[in-house]
């Protein structure tokens, strides 16, 4: 697959830019800038029916309508990959309410909306991450009611937390929380990363890049800005670790990305490629090779295979 | 009678670059952004207020006017026409408050600073300058800067060192600040602090 840069295309009629109506858009657009304000607080936010049903990213998607503009570059992607059916119909979406240029690029998107990931090329102050999120507190299934985890948040009281850690290390040896491992914003709010694999926290640390969070069906919005302090949990003795991976991507043979395992058969067979698969093809268009690349067809190649 | 002055030529986009320009002003603390406002409200408002209002407030954002504002004549009806804001007498029922005048006090404890539960129901202050700069002037850090950044603005506003100095008292609550000078905003959120004063 390339790069799909197509050109402006005229929006659908009957829709406003980017779906959205405008008092909503403005709703959301003070949400975020409170969420900007106290880093890793959850804004509520009085989230719309989307035309998708909860679960694909219909906060991402009220997030990326409200702050998109016409000469924004839009990326999408899902679990790392722009070609899943999330990532392709929410680009898709917008591509036809709002006619933005659309790109699989990480380095040519100034808004990215991801689910599940954060890409692997380091992003830049001129671009913004929007999180899908689907459980917003990080306190819910330690306290199930809100009144109370406001409180706790509004006390800085995340004993419990550290709690559910000690907890895993109790029963497990080590740490067990491998998704959505909470961290510490600006050393005040306790916050969900959104189910990122552990492996991309430290990506939020410093991030360049301004990064929303958007919960459609929980109604919330957060946010980190640029250059912040994120701290993963973890104690002194149980230091944080990121997941580690004993083979180089199948395909372009990075290391230290995060693989997705592929079953390839009934016997076991199996290989381990990149997640993020716009970093994955750039590294092949670059002519790293993996140790299961296969060659072109000198069909595919444009090369005349009659002589 | 004096006709109103126009709103926004094209809404969805010019409200989405004001917000643009506020959303980079207050995750970047203290660096200005490029803001371009076509507007042409009743003075003493500044073409960057007016932008800034009718970009962000409506029905659910009440506004509140400094006493230059709330003297002038057509002031609140240009806001309530292009809004549907409320214009209101009281601080701290404010979403947004306008300030033209930057050299008189404030009556910054009025202002909503939120909830401890809530924190996200404040007032956020605009207040108009005539020049800002990161070249020099007072040295900021915070969420949003990288290590440090300068900030002069001219005239400094009378009420800026007890707003932060206040923010980080209350922290998460608090009030956030966008200063408007003409062609550029810098925003200044609750979580900035001032390392160094001149």
């Amino acid at each position: 697959m390339t790069a799909q840069s197509a050109t402006h295309t005229a929006p659908e009629t009957g829709y406003n830019f980017a779906y959205l109506d405008e008092q909503t858009k403005r709703m959301i657009r003070r949400a975020i800038l409170k969420a900007i304000a106290v880093p890793g607080y959850q804004v509520p936010f009085a989230s719309r029916e989307m035309p998708m049903p909860y679960g694909w990213g219909t906060g991402g998607v009220q997030v990326t309508a409200s702050i998109l503009g016409p000469d924004d570059v839009l990326k999408v992607i899902d679990q790392g990959s722009d070609d899943t059916t999330n990532a392709v119909s929410i680009r898709k979406f917008f591509k036809r309410t709002a006619g933005v240029r659309t790109t699989t690029r990480t380095g040519e998107a100034t808004v990215i909306q991801t689910r599940h990931r954060i890409p692997e090329q380091p992003l830049g102050e001129g671009q913004v991450i929007v999180y899908q999120v689907p459980i917003p507190e990080p306190l819910r299934f330690l306290e199930p009611r809100e009144t109370e985890t406001r409180k706790l948040h509004a006390l800085a009281e995340y004993g419990l937390m550290h709690v559910k850690l000690y907890e895993d290390i109790a029963r497990h040896g080590h740490i067990a929380t491998t998704y959505a491992y909470p961290v510490e914003v600006a050393g005040r709010y306790i916050m969900d990363p959104s189910p990122t694999p552990k492996f991309d926290n430290p990506k939020m640390h410093m991030m360049a890049g301004l990064q929303l969070f958007g919960a459609g069906r929980e109604k919330r919005i957060y946010a980190i800005p640029p250059y912040t302090q994120v701290r993963s949990l973890d104690f002194e003795d149980h230091p944080f670790r990121i997941q580690t991976f004993s083979h180089p991507c199948a395909l372009c043979a990075a290391e230290g990305v995060y693989l997705d395992e592929v079953v390839m058969d009934d016997r076991g067979g199996r290989m381990f490629v990149c997640s993020d698969t716009d970093s994955c093809e750039e590294r092949r268009e670059q002519g790293h090779r993996g140790a299961m690349l296969a060659d072109t067809p000198a069909a595919l190649k444009g090369e005349s295979s009659h002589v | 009678m004096t006709a109103l002055a126009h709103g926004f030529g094209d809404p969805v986009t010019d409200a989405q670059q004001v917000f643009h320009a506020a959303m980079n002003a207050l995750a970047r603390p203290g660096r200005p952004q490029p803001l371009t406002s076509g507007l042409e409200p009743p003075r003493p408002m500044t073409p960057e207020l007016a932008a800034i209002a009718l970009a962000l407030a409506d029905h659910e954002a009440p506004i509140w006017l400094d006493p230059a504002l709330a003297a002038a004549s057509g002031a609140a009806d240009f806001l309530r026409f292009h809004t549907g804001a409320a214009v209101v007498a009281d601080p701290g029922r404010a979403a947004f408050a306008l300030i033209a005048d930057p050299g008189m006090p404030l009556p910054v404890e009025q202002f909503a600073l939120g909830t401890a539960e809530f924190p996200d129901r404040s007032t956020t202050l605009v207040i108009a300058v005539e020049d800002l700069s990161d070249t020099n002037g007072w040295v900021l850090r915070g969420p949003g800067i990288a290590d440090r950044q300068s900030l002069l603005a001219a005239p400094w506003p009378h009420a800026l060192a007890d707003i932060v100095r206040l923010n980080s008292a209350v922290f998460p609550r608090g009030l956030d600040v966008l200063l408007a000078a003409p062609g550029r905003i810098v925003g200044l959120p609750r979580s900035t602090r001032f390392v160094e004063e001149i």
